[in-house]
């Protein structure tokens, strides 16, 4: 068996698994968002927590939810970071500080696990399972619940509900994430994913002392893929051995970050009660994740770049059990959904495989997106893409059966221009500082790279990290946190805001002026604006870093 | 709104704390106890010689004279507690000369010409802790470890090949000689234990 054989294989294989759950799962979360009844666990929850699971919400109130369970979120895992030395499980390790705390705080809960901190040598173990652990599940919830509000607002007509956030937060937890994860961080133990309470000292064979690290790692490590969340126990995240130990456990955790966002267009169709129009979503994604996946694979397979021409291979910052193929297939799939675990360096990727990973994150994270936010990203770009379509043949454009008018388009005009003020914005502002340089891991094009990645990854709520940049003073603390703060609840506000005004209107009839949006026309048509937005926004930065290093 | 936001932000603090308790403490204990039913995995595949403890089998360690089989660089020692990769770019200078360097290195440490050095072992790894070296990587230090350990060159390439970890499943992933425990079976034949 060769490497190429067995790479293609693997994408044979995961694109295998995704089709056959593609159907079940999806229309198993259909269910879940539209079901009227609870069960009993969910019905001792809403009681423990006095919410009514029978009272609907309206676009503001379903927002008010989400913002201010964030919020919350984001002070109760302040406090038990600062806190960490009076927990037990602390492994001996004192408090985090204050603006690592907030910056990591803020990471979790919006979904993005940007991690300014090294795991192993930070954190307790009761920090990471009931603190970061806690929102892995719940951050991915909130996405999933907006995605589906937005979902019932084209839905619905003349009406001025959206749903019940904390039903929509809960059934997402119970029903989905969690029996979900426990599956998958079971088989991870059998892969050989540590799931213990304490670290042994030992006396390596070597003769170099070696901690032989515990932690329960599994139980996070399911829901770090699964959830699109991404933040390693350890600082090497699935890299390292205890979290990722093996050929097909990398295949799993890909598998894992994929599924959700790819079955959660087949629950879009199903809820529209127009599945052609989930597939055409999908295949939109499709084309977007194979080109991506082509080019990368491509640059790391034939080792592009100095580095790798002198070492024979791009395997700087590689592991052995993955090589070349996998680690371009798990660097694709964790940029193009939200999720940013990494099983390679993205520092050390060849220059077109680093900058496939950036682009991945400037086109919104919509191919597929992390869980709930690509949905509601490619609904959005949808929106835009009629908009654009309309300009063109002097119509009023329509999608689903819904207008597209002034109010809609100031919402998606906003939400369009929100992540890439605040990634050209907080770059701009990083590089014009002394001590940015200072910071960077390494000199030229790939310094500014480096920065660029990083404003990226915040507001786009990825996580991943060219992680040559240091990150842990104060400034980059502050502002890749506000990065991610707006660019996490800016979003979802629009999001809901839009999803209120369409579910107060009534429905549109198709007649033969209307442009339909399940062809291959218009997902042509689609894949066109998403590249145009985004070259449009990007390419005069990509230039100066990526672009620059791969012509090098 | 405001008054609308703190009301739903304290139904949002209830509800927190009873999700820690099914997430953060239900739901690892339970993997936990699933995970006891499996073997030593769970506990970090221990590897051991005459019941003490010398390594993980999924964790690489540093490696340092002829007698042993050596891991892939670390940027960081095999530090358990500290792993990372090196993060230096595509183009970085100081990483090409790096390489170089070890290159050079490799080549007079196996009396081989430096065209013969596989990429990984003048590469650092994804997490400073690769268990793993390439079946090539191992093979070019087979004749070193026989020689100082005063075995037939046969046999260490034997052990090569008996601690050479496959693809999963036959395609997933790609082979590897696990470090450490080919070590561990190089001592116990060269101490006749074997």
């Amino acid at each position: 068996m060769t490497d190429t054989v067995g790479g293609v294989l693997t994408i044979a294989l995961l694109v295998a698994l995704l089709a056959a759950v593609y159907v079940p799962y999806g229309d198993y979360m259909a269910r879940v968002y539209t079901s009227t009844s609870h069960l009993r666990v969910e019905r001792l929850v809403y009681r423990l927590s006095g919410v009514d699971p029978d009272a609907e919400q309206g676009a503001r109130s379903y927002a008010a939810s989400a913002v201010g369970f964030s919020l919350v979120g984001i002070v109760v895992l302040m406090a038990v970071q600062l806190c960490q030395a009076a927990l037990p499980m602390d492994r001996g390790l004192p408090g985090v500080g204050l603006w690592m705390s907030f910056n990591t705080a803020v990471s979790f809960v919006t979904n993005t696990n940007w991690q300014s901190y090294a795991g192993e040598s930070t954190l307790g173990f009761t920090v990471q399972m009931a603190g970061l652990a806690v929102q892995n599940f719940l951050s991915a919830a909130v996405g999933i619940a907006v995605a589906v509000a937005l979902v019932r607002g084209f839905v619905r007509t003349r009406s001025g509900s959206l749903g019940n956030f904390w039903v929509d937060l809960t059934r997402g937890t119970i029903r989905i994430l969690l029996p979900l994860s426990f599956v998958a961080a079971v088989l991870l133990v059998a892969g050989g994913v540590v799931q213990s309470f304490g670290d042994t000292m030992m006396q390596a064979l070597s003769g170099h002392p070696q901690v032989l690290t515990g932690g329960p790692v599994a139980s996070q490590e399911a829901i770090k893929e699964l959830g699109n969340n991404g933040g390693g126990f350890f600082n090497a995240n699935s890299a390292h051995p205890f979290e990722n130990p093996s050929g097909w456990t990398n295949l799993l955790q890909v598998f894992l970050i994929l599924v959700t966002p790819v079955a959660l267009t087949r629950t879009l169709g199903t809820m529209l009660g127009n599945r052609r129009q989930g597939v055409a979503f999908l295949g939109v994604m499709g084309v977007l994740w194979s080109l991506a996946l082509a080019a990368a694979t491509w640059s790391e397979v034939t080792g592009q770049g100095a580095a790798a021409q002198a070492a024979g291979a791009a395997m700087e910052g590689k592991e052995t059990r993955f090589g070349e193929w996998a680690s371009a297939l798990f660097a694709v799939s964790t940029t193009a959904t939200s999720t940013g675990a990494v099983n390679a360096s993205h520092d050390s990727l060849t220059p077109v495989g680093g900058g496939v990973a950036m682009l991945n994150m400037m086109l919104g994270e919509i191919v597929p997106g992390g869980v709930g936010a690509g949905i509601y990203g490619i609904l959005v770009m949808a929106v835009l893409a009629v908009f654009v379509a309309g300009l063109m043949v002097g119509r009023t454009p329509e999608l689903l059966g819904k207008k597209i008018s002034a109010r809609q388009m100031t919402y998606v005009a906003l939400y369009t221009l929100t992540t890439p003020a605040l990634v050209l914005v907080g770059t701009g502002v990083a590089i014009s500082r002394d001590s940015t340089s200072d910071a960077m891991g390494n000199a030229g094009g790939h310094g500014f790279s480096e920065v660029l990645y990083a404003f990226t990854s915040a507001a786009n709520n990825n996580g991943s990290a060219f992680g040559g940049l240091t990150v842990t003073s104060d400034f980059f603390q502050v502002t890749l946190g506000l990065a991610m703060l707006l660019g996490r609840l800016v979003p979802i506000v629009l999001v809901l805001l839009l999803a209120g005004s369409l579910a107060a209107q009534g429905r549109v009839p198709a007649t033969a002026g209307t442009l339909p949006t399940h062809t291959p026309l218009f997902v042509g048509m689609l894949v066109g604006v998403i590249l145009v937005m985004t070259g449009l926004t990007y390419f005069p930065s990509l230039a100066l870093g990526p672009i620059a290093e791969a012509l090098a | 709104m405001l008054s609308d936001l703190a009301r739903q932000s304290l139904a949002g603090l209830r509800l927190l704390l009873v999700m820690t308790v099914v997430l953060g403490v239900l739901y690892p204990v339970a993997v936990w106890a699933v995970g006891q039913g499996l073997g030593d995995r769970a506990d970090g595949s221990p590897v051991r010689v005459d019941g003490v403890v010398v390594g993980s089998r999924l964790l690489g360690q540093q490696f340092d004279g002829d007698a042993w089989f050596h891991s892939r660089p670390s940027p960081n020692d095999h530090d358990t507690l500290a792993s990372a990769p090196s993060n230096l770019g595509p183009l970085d200078p100081g990483l090409v000369a790096t390489i170089r360097e070890r290159r050079a290195e490799v080549a007079a440490r196996e009396g081989v010409e430096a065209s013969q050095v596989p990429p990984d072992a003048v590469t650092a790894s994804g997490s400073g802790l690769d268990p793993h070296v390439s079946v090539a990587y191992a093979d070019l230090q087979a004749p070193r470890v026989a020689r100082a350990n005063g075995l037939p060159l046969a046999q260490v390439e034997q052990l090569v090949a008996d601690h050479t970890d496959g693809r999963s499943l036959g395609f997933l992933g790609e082979p590897g000689v696990n470090v450490l425990e080919l070590n561990v079976a190089v001592a116990a034949a060269a101490t006749g234990g074997d």
